[in-house]
């Protein structure tokens, strides 16, 4: 076991993955300038060469489309867009061509491309320079979309995602960029056994969240654990394909549930969550109506004072959650 | 707008009407060619009389009148080499002589089609043969393209990628990113451009400041080419010296190859009532301007081959057709489960 953070566990994963299959390829703007990309990526190119990691032009959908052409060609890219705000840009192959070409030409072939989305916000950077818009991707069949929340899941999901048979959304926080923990040594990963899993039991009430979200629910726990209120924590992990039985079944044993993310409200990740416990939850088993915390229904602003409003704390969910009752 | 008509005869349909010079090209080559280019019309007729008779409804752009661009560039391509297209993509995919049966069979959405029953008419996929996949969205091949040719440059083999596009997907920002890009990285990829005039519905005149898109290789430092579309021996030159060029680690190519669909956008009508120059007159112009006519009259005067070889050839045609039209119509629809199993590698999970 070595003590890894999340940062340089996304690094390590890139390491394992390209080591481990020659066909593995970095693509990507700044991929040669790290510090577009914080730490996760440092001296890649000068361990794998700039043919294996590739610095591109200002062309996010051909860069992403190249990705994806040489994956249906037998190779196993990463592309990597250091904002996902500029990941818009790339949206056709994503959604058009990525997601649909092993359904729409029989089952023959698969686009096996990890796209690397990064959310990087805060710092006063404002409405473009800001978003985590995982739940559009995790609309669409055909893409598998994993959003890890710890160092061992960085580097784990990101193995998965380069051995993927499906074209994969790798989805980073750089907010989760200095969480540690120690790490097991890597391995290959079958990106199937990804499925959410408690991070923290409790038997009062359960958040389900993703990324960040899970730090930030991890914290609220702590804080209501005083009050002597115990949340069970629940990290989704792989929001698409999404498996709702752990949360279902973790419900049922709670009766209370709120969901946690960082994303907008309206049809946004969190509404698929409170659907999953709505759905799946007989009303008998539920103490109150199942509540989410998301971004305002706002863009992102700049100001200090309205930044620090925007995004959602330990202390508003556990504030929430005191208002749901026990 | 100043317009510029930079194409001159090659867009005046007036021109290029008489026989093929044939240069040096062999007899047996061009009787090929002949083959070929009479294949995929009798086989695009044969999808329009489907559509008509309702055997079909998926979308199907037709692309008659222009089956010299596929099969001049299809002469110098090898197994290995993996050629895109768009949604006007049934000549590049019969040129590289994939299966007849499954072409059919797939504008008939039966499971014996070339995507299954999956794809239609767009999407068509037989990498066995070269045919590495179309797409409607205009220009999205174009990026996948040049992945390709990224791999095939990593492969170290010596193959190309190939990607065909109309007149409209220059005018799409990918294509751009991606001739860039192409260049930047010197990639073996030979970029298509089978000019036709129009896009849907619109004149090149209403669209663009010139009707040459050559321009656009020529800005990103591309070689091109700027050719008779209609005539399968220039395009066979041009493409035979581009190919050549990006095989021996040259980079990419650009062919604008100039031509004219005689069908409308989509389905087996002449459209001759959208875009405000294509008129009765127009179309009756340019069907003199005929690839196939154009081929076999130069056949018949320069090599002396006889009527009865194109009459033996076309029989030949309309017998494979007939039994591909039979196996196919006589094959399964898709099973309801690869609706879900289709979705991801191994079925949903």
């Amino acid at each position: 076991m070595t003590r890894l953070a999340y940062g340089d566990a996304i690094r390590e994963g890139f390491e394992y993955a390209m080591r481990r299959d020659p066909k593995c390829f970095a693509i990507g703007q700044g991929l040669w300038s790290p510090w577009y990309v914080g730490n996760s990526m440092k001296d890649l190119d000068k361990k794998f060469g700039k043919e294996r990691v590739i610095d591109t032009p200002v062309s996010e959908l051909a860069t992403t489309g190249a990705a994806v052409g040489a994956a249906l060609n037998g190779y196993h890219p990463i592309v990597v867009h250091p904002r996902m705000d500029f990941m818009i840009l790339a949206a056709d192959q994503i959604v058009n061509q990525a997601a649909k070409w092993r359904h729409m030409l029989g089952g023959r072939v698969s686009p096996t491309v990890t796209i690397r989305g990064i959310v990087n916000r805060g710092g006063e950077q404002g409405a473009q320079h800001s978003q985590a818009l995982h739940s559009w991707y995790a609309h669409v069949p055909g893409l598998r979309v994993l959003m890890p929340a710890t160092a061992a899941d960085a580097r784990d999901m990101l193995i998965a995602a380069a051995q993927s048979p499906d074209p994969v959304m790798y989805i980073d926080d750089r907010w989760c960029y200095d969480l540690a923990e120690e790490v097991a040594p890597a391995a290959d990963v079958d990106i199937r056994s990804i499925k959410p899993v408690i991070r923290r039991e409790g038997s009062d009430l359960t958040i389900a969240a993703a990324s960040y979200s899970v730090a930030l629910s991890l914290a609220a726990a702590e804080l209501l654990e005083k009050d002597g209120v115990a949340c069970e924590v629940i990290d989704v992990r792989a929001l698409n394909p999404f498996d709702p039985a752990l949360i279902r079944e973790s419900v049922e044993r709670t009766g209370r549930f709120l969901a946690v993310d960082g994303g907008w409200s309206t049809c946004g990740f969190a509404a698929e969550l409170v659907a999953s416990v709505a759905e799946g939850v007989s009303p008998a088993k539920l103490k109150g109506a199942p509540a989410r915390i998301t971004l305002p229904d706002a863009p992102a602003p700049t100001s200090a004072p309205l930044e620090k409003a925007y995004y959602p704390t330990a202390e508003l969910i556990a504030e929430r959650v005191r208002q749901m009752g026990r | 707008m100043q317009f510029e008509d930079k194409l001159g005869y090659l867009a005046d349909p007036r021109q290029l009407t008489e026989a093929l010079d044939l240069k040096n090209a062999s007899t047996d080559a061009l009787v090929a060619f002949y083959r070929d280019m009479v294949l995929i019309r009798r086989t695009e007729e044969t999808i329009a009389e489907l559509y008509t008779a309702k055997e079909t409804k998926t979308p199907v752009h037709l692309g008659i009148g222009q089956e010299a661009v596929a099969v001049g560039v299809s002469a110098h391509l090898n197994s290995g080499d993996r050629v895109y297209s768009g949604h006007r993509g049934h000549s590049h995919y019969l040129a590289l002589h994939a299966p007849l049966t499954a072409i059919l069979a797939e504008v008939m959405g039966r499971a014996t089609g070339a995507s299954r029953g999956m794809g239609g008419s767009m999407h068509l996929f037989a990498p066995e043969s070269g045919f590495h996949g179309s797409v409607p969205i205009v220009g999205a091949t174009i990026p996948i393209a040049v992945g390709a040719g990224l791999a095939c440059k990593m492969d170290g083999k010596g193959q190309v990628a190939v990607c065909y596009f109309g007149d409209g997907a220059c005018e799409e920002g990918v294509l751009h990113e991606s001739l860039n890009f192409a260049r930047v990285m010197d990639l073996p990829v030979l970029f298509v451009c089978e000019n036709n005039l129009y896009s849907s519905h619109l004149d090149i005149h209403l669209r663009q400041p010139s009707n040459s898109v050559a321009r656009f290789a020529e800005a990103h430092r591309i070689e091109s080419r700027v050719i008779d579309g209609n005539d399968v021996v220039a395009v066979s030159e041009a493409a035979a010296d581009l190919i050549e060029g990006a095989r021996n680690g040259g980079g990419p190519g650009f062919v604008e190859a100039v031509t004219f669909r005689w069908l409308g956008h989509v389905g087996p009508n002449a459209d001759i009532d959208v875009g405000v120059r294509r008129s009765p007159e127009e179309l009756k112009q340019w069907k003199e301007r005929d690839p196939v006519r154009r081929l076999t009259d130069a056949l018949k005067e320069a090599r002396g081959v006889d009527q009865s070889r194109f009459a033996e050839i076309d029989a030949e045609i309309e017998t494979e057709i007939a039994d591909a039209l039979e196996a196919a119509r006589g094959s399964d629809f898709p099973a309801g489960n690869v609706l879900i199993d289709y979705v991801y590698a191994g079925g949903r999970s």
